[in-house]
């Protein structure tokens, strides 16, 4: 019983939040319905037992993702009236759209639940779930031997989106001095010191 | 009791508001990359899902590294915006023709 009512609690949040995210007016609003959306749907994954995803979505995407959004949505002085204008406009073919979506995966949905399509079960080499090891266990067993290149290939993307937004977004300002490796390299120690026979008593000419 | 086709539901319905949120707002590049996230979400509850009620890991591995690209995605689509910004001054996405594409 309580299953069910978490169930639609979190599910009925996450739509409705979902819709916020679309509807709003101020973009500052939209990520923060996001973030609610994303909460409640790590509720819904721990309910059916995948607490690494559950985690990982509480700290990945409100930890670092909506942040982002947030940071750029703040940074950036933008007219947000403006880019509503076509809205008006938008929304018959939107709304056409998205019914004739809803109900083809309805449609889907229906006939999976009228048999159409059997859910089968898992194949021998497969890791199935336990109820005695725990998920994030189960998943670290299975990502640290099975998908392990899998693993560092997710790493190695990871890395080259930080290089990319670095890269793309890196401004260098016009005040600064930079080090010329080349001319620090060509530099030669005759050029650069001199031998003086400075006679006492007189200053020194620099 | 709850069953796999509550959360098929759950997550068609957050995909089409995903869909329907890059139709409505499509002047606005970063609330079309908030649907997109949305839209990303609702196929991670998907596979949870299938890979809870089949008894299979594999597909919350799966959800992972869905969630990896997602996280790329954001973090070079916002790079992408911000250039844009400031080479335009706006980031109305609905006259890009700047590459002649």
């Amino acid at each position: 019983m309580i299953q069910v009512i978490s169930f639609y609690l979190f599910a009925s949040i996450l739509i409705a939040s979902a819709a916020m995210v679309i509807f709003a007016r101020n973009p500052v609003h939209s990520v923060l319905w996001l973030i609610v959306a994303f909460f409640n749907a790590a509720g819904l994954m721990v309910l059916i037992g995948a607490e690494f995803i559950a985690m990982l979505l509480v700290i990945v995407y409100v930890g670092a993702v909506a942040v982002l959004f947030l940071f750029v949505v703040m940074m950036l002085d933008i007219d947000f009236a403006e880019l509503r204008a076509g809205f008006v406009k938008n929304v018959p073919l939107g709304l056409l759209l998205a019914v004739v979506l809803v109900a083809e995966l309805i449609l889907g949905v229906g006939a999976y639940r009228a048999g159409a399509v059997k859910l089968g079960t898992p194949e021998a080499g497969a890791a199935t779930v336990s109820n005695t090891v725990p998920n994030i266990e189960a998943i670290g067993n299975l990502l640290y031997s099975k998908y392990i290149f899998l693993f560092e290939s997710a790493g190695l993307i990871l890395l080259v989106a930080m290089v990319g937004a670095i890269v793309l977004t890196h401004r260098r300002s016009h005040g600064s001095k930079g080090q010329n490796i080349n001319s620090q390299n060509m530099r030669r120690p005759q050029d650069a010191t001199r031998n003086v026979n400075q006679p006492v008593g007189q200053g020194v000419e620099l | 009791m709850i069953g796999i086709e509550h959360y098929l539901v759950v997550s068609s319905i957050l995909f089409v508001m995903g869909v329907l949120g890059i139709f409505l707002n499509r002047k606005n590049v970063i609330i079309i990359l908030m649907a997109i996230e949305l839209i990303l979400l609702a196929v991670n509850i998907n596979l949870v899902a299938f890979s809870a009620f089949l008894g299979d890991l594999t597909g919350q591995i799966f959800a992972m590294f869905v969630l990896t690209v997602a996280a790329s995605e954001a973090a070079i689509g916002l790079a992408i915006l911000v250039i844009y910004f400031r080479g335009r001054g706006t980031i109305a996405v609905d006259d890009v023709n700047r590459m002649k594409g």
